[in-house]
């Protein structure tokens, strides 16, 4: 019995060995992503001439957001991530939690190429976190099937909660996020206003109640890739989404939807380093030339989403294969349509709020 | 082999030892053998499961955060009475904290914790953290008041004082729908925030209707099998077995085909003019998707126990009840029925243990009105990260399960279990 | 239950009605998976038949959904996932599950039914909350995101099913067979591999053909303690239903079905040699 017990820990043992040895390939950065044509378009504007000009291979992971893993990763003291893409909110409690490495955003990151410093280069609030470099500023917005209701266009986030004149499904995200923004600026509250209102008990039953008219017409989603899909198959009409999915469904796809630019929820999306990575000075190279004037303007090529340096917005031009000029599909064209999320309040008030909500959808 | 016997009596074996003592070390060492068999792996599910589970209750009801990250604030309102604003003390003891998490970058961490027992918690610590370092020398308690307006409202610090014990059960009241209130007394939520009672309530609910309708549906057809000829019901057996022995994952895309409304019931409607073509059944991503896909999914697991109970009752009683004049129906009620009880038991409890803790099928059918409790568990893990509630809910959930799994085992037996 | 001759008109419409339930409810067992393959089939990226589908019009056909899964390098890397996990835990399953099994069927083991309580409780804890504590015990200790924390976690899962097709198949075991082996000289190791395996035998390869669909099949675990590496052939389902339905999933699902098929004949040809040499009551 002795032997068996024996040989069968030798066998343990060397499958743990062999799995371990094979999982542990060597590579260069493992820089994290969303994946989807979104990472498609950072491997083409910046993991490939990176690696072209030094010869560093760049790892590229998806994920699907959040801050779950990163979490994990830093509690156990076996970060694997060099790299990750977050939106600005993960990376502001991500810096408050210790996951990620403060950045020095003029010293580190490079200048525009007229010498002004990164700090003044990059858009105006997109600096929010020290451990975030911003990449891209994308928006969550309306599209409709253009052909849903003969003639008639909507024209305001009003017509997204008017379902007599404008009937049919209407996709939303499955979170108050966005959502209770939304339903106040269709109840007429301006967009200056929107927090203010939002943060007393009155603001927030009101939000609420607007969202109940239109509770048993909406199809909730909880993954980007759905919302387009459920227009194109003509399950819903409305529906919000990342700007970038829309322009691939309608300029690539050629799918019958519109954008309705009115109330779009502008946000930041951009690079954060983990504290305790293993290649933090390899990644920081990486970083900085990833995020100059240059890889910003060109990653527009590939994707509409907006660059968050000013001195990239006026290189940003042509589509690299559909030849189409990208500047109308640029959500920062349309700022003043819509406004910023405000990750304060938000950060506050999540906890409560998205327990709210899911109650309020069990209703 | 003749036994031998010593002078006082007593009965020796071959060896000359006494037989009592060497039967006993035979016993020993057949039992030594025996642990040493299971020792493997019972220490293996100990390191990889058991312990597991137990790290995930311990989170329930770990709050380190603050006693940790704010050991000065701890010690300083160890003595506070609760009834006014603390001294001076404490708000220097509070600044040291802050400064020191907010050097340290840990002080998101009490904030975050906070925040799940008062919203505005968050911003109010790391926001104060991040302006600590300016604040000159003391005395600390005017400016720190400056510094924000809550820090002048006597909840703030029942709260942060509430959170200075080393162990919480703030995460087991938020899991029942109950939390703190202002001077700290136990209350309901309000109403409109009110989530995990009642999604608790419908997992059972839920539960309790797919294992209703397992057993209405598996009683015929386990009866069929019992009581046709076994080649026919060899045959008829891979039907439930197939679907039994069919990936999960694959019996959940193949009802989505089926119930979506471009699918293949839809289109069955239409094409017999049951549903007009613009108006198709919702069947999906709702409490129906939900009840279909599952009843499917769990049926073969109430088949299988109530035909291996069903194939064991002799076909003579029924007859016997039958030529003894009663109605068929009574004899089938009085007779037959009775006797399949425990398979109806065991194949109940069975489906209502797997159903209530289901997690993949709901998620991908559910919609909204689908969900159960352990999408909330998966919701907490992995997007909002407050594991402690995880652990909470998972921790009941468990709790619940195990309750059944002792009446299942009371009316089953785990030695019993038999698979295939 | 035939029918008896002298059955009069009520007992005869009841037997055919109870016959016709009986096939509308093994219709919802079957048809589901029954109707995935055709569709997997189909030209048109639809979940549903197409009229040319209907009219058997061949060009309403076609391979080009097996012909994605097989050149899409995610699909490809999650298959060679799937079997390493699948094949390395169920080795583990087995050969712990099995020792043990001895162990517990062995008249002298002490508190048996607590031991035996505690190792398939693996089976009954719902995976959701078995995914937790991995998931929070494993990153603790660096095991997430890694093949071997995947292979420890389905090995777990999966021992419980070796366990109890083991013990069953013990139950019936003759010890006397081993003292008489050992009477004539054989050393324990001998007697394990000629007279106790040979007869167990049918039990272990059960056991191990559980274990492997159940690392084979299992998703909620991978959800939460795989990384991108490590996503195995239901894990890329669960994204592909969620994030975009192409019929590539129908494909796969064809071959999984097809993977059942060959695994339920296995356990049948073992259950009736088991049968043969001392019978598991099948259910």
């Amino acid at each position: 019995m002795k032997k068996i017990l024996k040989s069968s820990a030798i066998a343990i043992t060397s499958v743990a060995v062999a799995t371990m040895a094979w999982s542990a390939h060597a590579v260069d950065l493992n820089v994290v992503s969303w994946g989807g044509a979104y990472t498609a378009s950072q491997i083409n504007a910046y993991h490939k001439p990176y690696t072209k000009k030094t010869g560093v291979k760049i790892n590229s992971i998806d994920y699907s957001g959040g801050l779950a893993e990163m979490r994990a990763q830093t509690e156990a003291g076996n970060v694997t991530w060099d790299l990750v893409d977050v939106v600005l909110s993960d990376a502001i409690t991500g810096c408050d939690e210790g996951m990620f490495r403060p950045i020095n955003i003029d010293k580190e990151m490079a200048a525009a190429p007229d010498g002004t410093p990164a700090s003044k280069d990059f858009l105006d609030g997109t600096l929010q976190s020290e451990c975030f470099v911003p990449l891209i500023i994308y928006s969550t917005v309306f599209a409709y099937r253009a052909d849903a209701w003969s003639g008639k266009k909507p024209t305001s986030i009003k017509d997204v909660f008017d379902t007599k004149n404008f009937p049919g499904k209407r996709t939303l995200q499955k979170s108050p996020v966005n959502n209770l923004e939304w339903a106040l600026l269709a109840d007429g509250v301006p967009l200056a206003k929107v927090y203010d209102v939002l943060d007393t008990d009155e603001g927030k039953d009101r939000a609420f109640a607007k969202l109940a008219t239109i509770k048993k017409d909406v199809i909730w989603w909880t993954v980007g890739a759905v919302p387009p899909q459920l227009l194109a198959d003509g399950e819903a009409v409305f529906g919000t989404g990342y700007n970038g999915r829309w322009f691939s469904a309608i300029a690539e796809e050629k799918q019958p939807f519109a954008m309705l630019w009115d109330g779009q929820v502008l946000d930041i999306d951009g690079f954060a380093v983990p504290a305790k990575g293993k290649n933090v000075d390899e990644v920081m190279k990486f970083l900085k030339f990833s995020t100059d004037t240059q890889r910003l303007a060109d990653q527009a090529k590939y994707i509409s989403y907006g660059p968050a340096r000013k001195s990239s917005g006026p290189m940003v031009s042509k589509h690299a294969t559909l030849g189409i000029d990208m500047g109308p599909h640029m959500p920062t064209k349309y700022a003043d349509q819509g406004f910023l999320t405000n990750f304060k309040w938000w950060a506050d008030n999540s906890d409560e709020m998205k327990e709210r909500f899911a109650a309020w959808l069990l209703q | 082999m003749t036994d031998q016997t010593a002078g006082n009596g007593v009965v020796l074996a071959a060896d000359g030892t006494p037989l009592k003592a060497s039967l006993n070390r035979a016993l020993r060492k057949n039992r030594m053998r025996a642990l040493l068999l299971v020792a493997p792996l019972m220490l293996f599910v100990l390191f990889s499961f058991l312990i597991p589970i137990f790290d995930m209750t311990f989170r329930s009801v770990d709050n380190w955060h603050v006693g940790t990250l704010m050991p000065k604030t701890t010690v300083a309102l160890a003595d506070w009475d609760g009834k006014d604003l603390p001294e001076e003390p404490v708000f220097a003891a509070l600044v040291a904290d802050l400064r020191a998490g907010a050097k340290s970058r840990q002080i998101g961490k009490v904030g975050t914790r906070l925040n799940y027992e008062k919203s505005g918690m968050r911003g109010l610590i790391t926001g104060s953290a991040r302006k600590s370092k300016k604040l000159k020398d003391g005395p600390y308690k005017a400016k720190v008041l400056k510094l924000h307006k809550k820090w002048g409202q006597l909840e703030t610090w029942t709260v942060i004082k509430r959170n200075t014990t080393p162990y919480t059960i703030g995460y087991y009241l938020n899991a029942v729908d109950m939390k703190y209130d202002k001077n700290g007394e136990i209350v309901m939520q309000p109403e409109n925030r009110r989530i995990y009672g009642k999604l608790f309530m419908r997992t059972f609910a839920i539960s309790l209707a797919i294992t209703i309708i397992c057993v209405i549906l598996a009683y015929p057809i386990a009866f069929l099998l019992a009581t046709l000829p076994l080649r026919y019901s060899n045959l008829l057996m891979i039907f439930v077995l197939l679907p039994f022995w069919t990936s999960l994952l694959v019996r959940t895309t193949a009802w989505i085909a089926m119930l979506q409304s471009q699918g293949v019931l839809n289109d069955l409607f239409v094409f017999f003019g049951m549903v007009d073509d613009d108006n198709r059944l919702q069947l999906i991503h709702n409490l129906t998707g939900t009840i279909i896909a599952m009843t499917h999914i769990l049926l073969p697991f109430m088949v299988l126990p109530l035909y291996s109970v069903m194939k064991t009752i002799p076909p003579t009683y029924m007859r016997a009840a039958l030529s003894l004049g009663a109605n068929p129906v009574v004899a089938f009620v009085r007779v037959y029925m009775p006797q399949t009880l425990s398979g109806i038991g065991a194949g109940s409890v069975l489906v209502f243990i797997l159903s209530i803790g289901y997690y993949i099928t709901p998620a991908l059918v559910g919609g909204t009105d689908g969900t159960l409790i352990s999408n909330q568990i998966a919701y907490h893990m992995q997007s909002s990260l407050n594991w402690g509630l995880a652990g909470a809910l998972g921790a009941l959930l468990l709790a619940s399960v195990l309750a059944l799994y002792l009446l299942y085992n009371r009316i089953v037996g785990i030695d019993n279990m038999r698979l295939g | 239950m035939a029918l008896p001759s002298y059955a009069g008109p009520l007992e005869t419409s009841w037997y055919y009605a109870f016959r016709l339930i009986c096939a509308c409810i093994f219709i919802f067992l079957i048809t589901p998976i029954l109707v995935i393959i055709p569709l997997s089939f189909n030209v048109e990226p639809y979940f549903t038949f197409t009229q040319g589908m209907l009219t058997f019009d061949p060009d309403a056909y076609s391979m080009r959904w097996y012909e994605d899964f097989i050149s899409n390098t995610q699909w490809t890397h999650s298959v060679k996932n799937s079997f390493i996990i699948a094949i390395a835990s169920t080795i583990l399953a087995t050969i712990l599950g099995t020792l043990a099994a001895l162990g517990l069927s062995n008249a002298n083991m002490p508190y048996r039914s607590l031991t035996m309580g505690l190792l398939i409780s693996p089976m009954i804890v719902p995976l959701i909350i078995s995914a937790a504590g991995m998931y929070f015990f494993y990153s603790n200790i660096g095991l997430d995101q890694t093949f071997l924390g995947i292979i420890l976690a389905h090995t777990t899962l999966g021992t419980p099913f070796v366990v109890i097709t083991v013990t069953a198949t013990l139950v019936g075991f003759d010890h006397s067979l081993t003292r008489a082996s050992a009477n004539l000289g054989a050393g324990p190791t001998t007697t394990f591999f000629k007279v106790i395996m040979p007869l167990i035998l049918p039990g272990v390869i059960s056991g191990a053909l559980f274990a492997f669909i159940t690392s084979f099949d299992e998703v909620v675990v991978v959800l939460f303690l795989a990384g991108f590496d490590q996503r195995t052939i239901p894990r890329q389902m669960w994204s592909g239903i969620r994030e975009q339905i192409s019929p590539t999933i129908l494909a796969v699902a064809t071959i999984l079905v097809m993977i059942s098929i060959a695994l339920l004949a296995t356990l049948e040809l073992l259950r009736r040699r088991g049968e043969r040499l001392r019978g598991i009551s099948p259910g």
